[in-house]
C-alpha cells in the first residue's frame, strides 16, 4: 500500500515538473517570438523613412546619385527578403543600414542640408529608429539567448526533446564595411 | 535579469517583513494601552495600513504627478525625449509605453511612478532635459526604465505606506501616552491598580518601541531604497550598453546644487537622485534615500570589460573594496558577456550609421527643448528672414513685431 502511495506521488511530482517545463519553454519561446515583431516594426519604420530621406537629401546633394541609389536600392532588397530567416535579413539590414550611414556621412558637407528644418526631423528619426533596431535586436538576441539555454540545459532539455522545440536563430547584423579598414590614398 | 529580480525580491521582502514586523508591535502596544486588548491596535493598525494602501495603490501615481507639477506629453511636443523613453522601452522589453511628463522645474532631476509595469509614467524636469546630450538622456530614462521595470515603483510604495502608518500611529499613541502621564488620567493607570513591575516593563519597552519605531522604519525603508537605486543604475548600464551616459548625466545632475521645488521627503526615493542632497554625502549616510552621487559615477566608470549586470557587479566591488556585490552571482552570470558599446555621437553605430557630431546636436536641443515649454504654454513663434525666431507670449494683441536683430517688421 505505502509503495503503491509512493509511485503516485513520484507521477504527480513528475507530471507537474512536465506541466511546469513545458509552460516555461512556451513562455520563452513567446518571448523570443514577440521580440522578433519589436524588430520586425522597427526595420518596417526605416523603410518608409528612407524614401523621405532621399526625397529630402536629392535637392541639396546633386552630384551624389550613386549614394542615394546604393540607399534606394539596398532598401528595396531588404523590404523584399522581409519574410526570410534571420541570418538572410541580418545581412541585407546590414547593407542598408552601411549605405545610408554613407549617405549621412555624404550629408555633413551640405550645410544648407544641414539647416534644413525636416532634414533633422528625419535625422533625429532615423537616429533613434536605427537605436531602436539595435535595441531590439539586443532583446531578442538575449530573449534567444535564454530560450536555447532552456532547451539545451537538463532538465528542460529532455522535455523540449519530447515536445520537438527548435533552438531560435540570432540576429546578427553583418556589415560588410565595418570589418575592412577604410581606405585611403593620396593621389 | 529574471533571476537578478527574484533573488533581490528575497532581500526585500525580508527587510518589509521587518517594517510590518514594526508596524504590528506598534499596533499591539497600541492595544495595550488604550483598549486593554493588543486585538483592538492592531485591528486599528490594520485599517490604517489599508487605507492608506488603496489610496497610494489606485491614486498614487496621479498625487505624485499632481503634486511635482508634471504635465503629460505627446510625441509630437518632444520627439527627442519621446524616442529615447521608446528605445529604452524596448531595450529593457517593457510591454507597454509609458506616459510622459515633463516637470516645468529648472532644477535637474527625474522620477518614474506607476503600481506596475502595464501602466507607469516617467516625469523629467524642463532643466534637465535641456542639459542632456543624446546619450546622457539614453542613461537617465533607462534608470528610470529599470525601476519600472525592477518593480522598485510597487515596493517603495508599499514600504512608504507602512513607514506612514507607524509615523501616524507611533506619533499620537506617544503624545497622549505622554499627555495621559502627566494628568494621571491615563486608563491604563485608573484600570488596574496594583499592576506591579511586568506591567511597568510593558509600558515602559512599549514607549521606547513608540518613540523608537518611525526612526527604525526610516532607516529600513533608506536601506532598501538605496539598494535600489544602484540595482537600477547597473540595468540602466545593460539596457544601453554605454555606462558613460548615465556616469556623465549624473555629474552633470551632481554639478547643480538647485533643489526641486516641488519634492519633499516621501517623494525623494522616486527621483534619480537625491532632491535634497547636501554638499560632502557620505558613503555610510544612514539616512539618505540614494547613494552618493561620486560613488555611483565611480562605478559607472569602472565598469571597464563591458555593460553587463556581472561587470557592474565587480566594478561595485572595487569602488566599495567589499566583498559583497549588490546583485547576486547566480543572476549576476545569467545574462553572457556584454560589450559596451561606442559612443553614439562621434563614431559610427551598430549598423554603420553616422549621426552629426557632438556639438551640433546638443545646440538645436536646448533650444528645442524650451521651445516645447512655450507651445504648451500657447507661445507662438515665428521666424525672420534673418534667421532669428522669436518667440510671441499667449496675450501679444499686435499683428507685428520688430525684429530688432535686423530691424524688419515681421507681420504675424
Amino acid at each position: 500500500m505505502l509503495a503503491l502511495w509512493i509511485v503516485l506521488g513520484i507521477v504527480v511530482i513528475l507530471i507537474l515538473f512536465i506541466i511546469g517545463a513545458y509552460n516555461g519553454l512556451v513562455g520563452f519561446r513567446n518571448q523570443v517570438k514577440n521580440a522578433w515583431a519589436q524588430i520586425d516594426v522597427q526595420l518596417k519604420r526605416r523603410y518608409d523613412l528612407i524614401p523621405n530621406l532621399v526625397e529630402t537629401v536629392k535637392g541639396y546633394v546633386k552630384h551624389e546619385r550613386e549614394t542615394l541609389e546604393a540607399v534606394t536600392n539596398a532598401r528595396n532588397l531588404a523590404q523584399k527578403a522581409s519574410s526570410a530567416g534571420a541570418a538572410e535579413r541580418g545581412k541585407l539590414e546590414g547593407a542598408l543600414g552601411a549605405a545610408l550611414g554613407r549617405l549621412l556621412a555624404v550629408a555633413e558637407a551640405y550645410p544648407d542640408l544641414k539647416a534644413n528644418q525636416n532634414f533633422l526631423a528625419l535625422q533625429e528619426e532615423l537616429t533613434s529608429t536605427e537605436n531602436k533596431i539595435s535595441f531590439s535586436r539586443q532583446y531578442y538576441n538575449d530573449s534567444v539567448l535564454k530560450f536555447n539555454n532552456k532547451i539545451q540545459m537538463f532538465p528542460s532539455n529532455v522535455i523540449a526533446g519530447m515536445f520537438s522545440f527548435k533552438i531560435g536563430e540570432f540576429f546578427e547584423v553583418t556589415v560588410a564595411a565595418e570589418k575592412e579598414p577604410p581606405k585611403v590614398s593620396f593621389t | 535579469m529574471w533571476e537578478q529580480i527574484r533573488s533581490n525580491q528575497v532581500r526585500s521582502v525580508i527587510l518589509i517583513a521587518l517594517i510590518a514586523g514594526l508596524l504590528l508591535a506598534v499596533g499591539y502596544f497600541l492595544g495595550l494601552y488604550f483598549f486593554d486588548s493588543a486585538v483592538g491596535g492592531l485591528v486599528i493598525a490594520l485599517v490604517v495600513w489599508a487605507i492608506m494602501s488603496l489610496i497610494a495603490f489606485y491614486q498614487g501615481d496621479s498625487i505624485l504627478l499632481g503634486m511635482a507639477k508634471a504635465r503629460k506629453i505627446k510625441s509630437d511636443d518632444a520627439p527627442r525625449l519621446y524616442n529615447v523613453v521608446e528605445e529604452m522601452k524596448i531595450a529593457s522589453g517593457l510591454e507597454k509605453m509609458p506616459d510622459i511628463y515633463i516637470i516645468d522645474d529648472p532644477a535637474l532631476n527625474a522620477f518614474a511612478t506607476g503600481r506596475d509595469p502595464s501602466r507607469a509614467s516617467v516625469a523629467i524636469t524642463t532643466g534637465l532635459l535641456q542639459k542632456l546630450s543624446r546619450d546622457e538622456l539614453q542613461g537617465v530614462i533607462g534608470h528610470e526604465i529599470a525601476h519600472i521595470k525592477n518593480r522598485d515603483v510597487l515596493l517603495m510604495a508599499i514600504t512608504s505606506v507602512m513607514l506612514g502608518t507607524i509615523v501616524i500611529l507611533s506619533w499620537y499613541a506617544s503624545r497622549f501616552l505622554l499627555f495621559g502621564a502627566m494628568t494621571g488620567s491615563g486608563r491604563r493607570t485608573s484600570s488596574r491598580g496594583g499592576g506591579g513591575g511586568a506591567q511597568a516593563i510593558i509600558l515602559i519597552v512599549g514607549l521606547v518601541l513608540m518613540i523608537l519605531a518611525p526612526i527604525l522604519a526610516q532607516l529600513i525603508y533608506y536601506a532598501i531604497s538605496r539598494k535600489r537605486e544602484y540595482l537600477a543604475d547597473a540595468s540602466s548600464a545593460l539596457y544601453t550598453r554605454y555606462p558613460e551616459g548615465l556616469a556623465s548625466a549624473l555629474e552633470k545632475i551632481g554639478g547643480s546644487t538647485r533643489q526641486l521645488k516641488s519634492a519633499n521627503q516621501a517623494t525623494a526615493p522616486m527621483y534619480t537622485v537625491n532632491p535634497f542632497r547636501k554638499e560632502g554625502m557620505k558613503a555610510a549616510d544612514l539616512t539618505s534615500t540614494h547613494p552618493p552621487i561620486s560613488e555611483r559615477v565611480r562605478i559607472l566608470r569602472s565598469m571597464a570589460g563591458g555593460a553587463s549586470l556581472a561587470d557592474y557587479n565587480d566594478a561595485y566591488r572595487k569602488v566599495r573594496s567589499g566583498k559583497q556585490g549588490i546583485i547576486s552571482k547566480n543572476a549576476a552570470a545569467a545574462v553572457g558577456a556584454v560589450g559596451i558599446r561606442q559612443a553614439s555621437l562621434s563614431v559610427p553605430g551598430e549598423l554603420g550609421l553616422a549621426p552629426g557630431k557632438a556639438a551640433g546636436k546638443a545646440a538645436p536641443g536646448t533650444h528645442d527643448a524650451s521651445d516645447i515649454m512655450l507651445r504648451l504654454d500657447k507661445w507662438r513663434t515665428v521666424d525672420c528672414e534673418c534667421g532669428a525666431r522669436w518667440k510671441i507670449p499667449p496675450g501679444f494683441r499686435d499683428n507685428n513685431i520688430l525684429c530688432t536683430r535686423c530691424g524688419r517688421r515681421i507681420r504675424l
